[in-house]
């Protein structure tokens, strides 16, 4: 199957990008052969497989629920593009 | 002999004499990155640089440095170095100055290892070929038309043209061993969860592990002792302990068992650096190694497998990435969207936006269990495909890449790219250890060797790689200065 260029803007879009026409274009042409490329992977029976979450089928490990990282909002803050109090400022979102 | 072309082994002795100090190896080493043209480095640390030099000087003085004091290092810019800038080779991070050390940051600095500055690379680790780097194309110091690989290209480039004695490099589908093959040095990818990803910038986490790029095995194991370890800040890191990774490598390699899986010797593969891999192999069965074929029947899924697996996971790490809190953010957003749209629109390069749709679209609803699920799936049979070959064999030994290093500018469409990735993506994809080794030379190019050994065996894959190099000179050969 293969993808219109309707629905690849629609993919950016999910992702939050913007694709001109002319990316549009190109990305749908590239997007296209990619798929064509992983298609490879319909031919393989899987059946009763167990899909691979992690390399090693590690299970996740749990700590002490206690704090361990300290208040470094100010260090964080210091590279933030726009930020007020303790805060970090965007567009108005509620007019 | 000059002294950029010594290894850390043999630096660490100038040290330790008195031959030379850190701040004049330093200096020597920041005066040859300055006269290069490689584009090795994004950010060149010159100051912190005579800084930790001058610190380490003054440890060794007291007589309390360690082997490792005083070596000078190239980091690559996706390890996140406090109070300096970490891009990932993008100009999303572009402005980006990490307010912390990520681990593997932290440990190089507690061995007292000078840091040169912060290597090129393909843009978030996802490339090839360094030639999707925000920083423009690293090149090849072998000929400086042709791409060093990637996504380590700077660590590679930096390394082989002897800019640093060794550099970091993280490896995804390759982006260790690649640019490693090509530039002619030695790289090691160890086992998944062994070097902590903490502060890592993250491409695709369940496949990214990070390592050292070296002129020699033995280099790769001082570096490693010092990477590798437990981090309770990576939920993903190995609880187990760090061996010596040193300690093995004079082992004898007699009797070693090396399979030749027939699917990396296949359609594809250029003849010339077959019989360089070949000839390499020749070697070891000299040294007293037997060679077995054996069959990894699912290869040939590596590529579909990957190229799902990676771009999912990529699609939602990236997702923080939105102009708020750091990074880029778009001139005058008119609303939050817009602020959203245009700074990652502008931020993200090509290829990180290609991968970002080819993931957002796997995992989309209707579209996950064709996907990314039936990828998980293959994944699990590659790994057992490896889980078997182990069973027969000692090591994996074969090609690193289908051919040596290309010219820059001469592959455009991204699946041709992509298939470059062949013999590299299915160790991660199993979250194996691999190395690439230099092994000779084709087209007047370096050709890489790699193994592929079983789970946690980094000590034996040095030991063979070391044995290798006591035998060849090919880790010696430096380029031409141009």
């Amino acid at each position: 199957m293969s993808l219109s260029e309707e629905q690849v803007g629609q993919i950016a879009y999910l992702a939050r990008l913007s694709l001109s026409e002319e990316a549009l274009q190109s990305n749908t042409k590239d997007l296209n052969s990619i798929l064509s490329l992983v298609e490879k992977l319909a031919e393989i029976d899987t059946d009763g497989i167990t899909p691979m979450a992690h390399p090693l089928h590690m299970t996740q490990r749990l700590r002490e629920d206690k704090v361990s990282e300290e208040d470094q909002s100010e260090s964080f803050q210091a590279i933030a593009p726009k930020i007020g109090k303790k805060h970090y400022l965007v567009p108005t979102v509620i007019e | 002999m000059s002294v950029h072309t010594k290894t850390i082994a043999q630096l660490s002795q100038g040290l330790s004499s008195g031959e030379f100090s850190s701040v004049e190896l330093t200096q020597h080493y920041l005066d040859r990155i300055n006269a290069s043209d490689l584009n090795a480095f994004i950010t060149v640390t010159d100051e912190l640089a005579m800084k930790q030099a001058q610190a380490a000087d003054d440890k060794i003085a007291k007589g309390a440095g360690s082997i490792l004091t005083g070596i000078p290092y190239a980091h690559k810019d996706i390890f996140c170095t406090n109070g300096v800038k970490t891009s990932a080779g993008s100009k999303m991070l572009d402005n980006f100055i990490s307010p912390y050390d990520a681990t593997v940051s932290h440990k190089l600095n507690q061995a007292d290892l000078v840091m040169l500055g912060k290597a090129n690379m393909d843009e978030f680790a996802m490339g090839s070929s360094n030639e999707n780097s925000y920083y423009g194309d690293v090149k090849n110091p072998w000929n400086i038309n042709k791409i060093p690989g990637g996504s380590s290209g700077g660590s590679a480039a930096a390394v082989a043209g002897r800019l640093a004695p060794f550099a970091t490099g993280t490896d995804t589908g390759g982006s260790i061993r690649q640019p490693s093959s090509l530039c002619g040095i030695t790289g090691l990818k160890p086992t998944y969860g062994r070097v902590s990803r903490y502060g890592m910038i993250a491409y695709a986490s369940s496949l990214d592990q990070a390592g050292p790029m070296t002129q020699t095995a033995e280099d790769a194991a001082l570096i490693l002792n010092v990477m590798a370890g437990f981090d309770e800040k990576d939920s993903t890191s190995a609880e187990r302990d760090v061996e010596d990774y040193t300690a093995s490598l004079n082992d004898s390699i007699k009797g070693l068992t090396i399979g030749l899986p027939k699917e990396f010797f296949s359609e594809g593969l250029d003849d010339e650096v077959a019989s360089q891999v070949m000839a390499a192999v020749k070697e070891f069965e000299v040294m007293g190694a037997t060679v077995k074929e054996v069959s990894l029947p699912n290869s040939a899924y590596a590529i579909p497998t990957y190229y799902i697996v990676a771009p999912c996971e990529c699609s939602s790490n990236l997702s923080r990435l939105d102009g708020v809190r750091y990074g880029y953010r778009c001139e005058d957003p008119k609303d939050l969207e817009d602020l959203y749209l245009r700074s990652r629109t502008e931020g993200f390069g090509e290829e990180v936006k290609r991968r970002i749709m080819i993931g957002t679209y796997a995992l989309s609803a209707g579209y996950y269990d064709a996907y990314y699920l039936k990828a998980q799936k293959t994944r699990h049979l590659i790994s057992e495909d490896f889980k078997k070959a182990f069973k027969d064999v000692d090591v994996i030994m074969g090609p690193v890449s289908p051919t040596t290093a290309f010219d820059l500018g001469s592959v455009k469409d991204p699946v041709s790219m992509y298939l470059a990735d062949i013999y590299t993506l299915s160790a991660n994809l199993a979250g194996l250890p691999g190395m690439s080794i230099p092994a000779g030379f084709a087209q007047k190019l370096p050709v890489g060797l790699q193994l592929i050994g079983n789970y946690w065996s980094e000590s034996k894959l040095l030991n063979i790689a070391h044995q290798f190099q006591q035998q060849t000179d090919w880790h010696t050969q430096v380029p031409q200065e141009s």
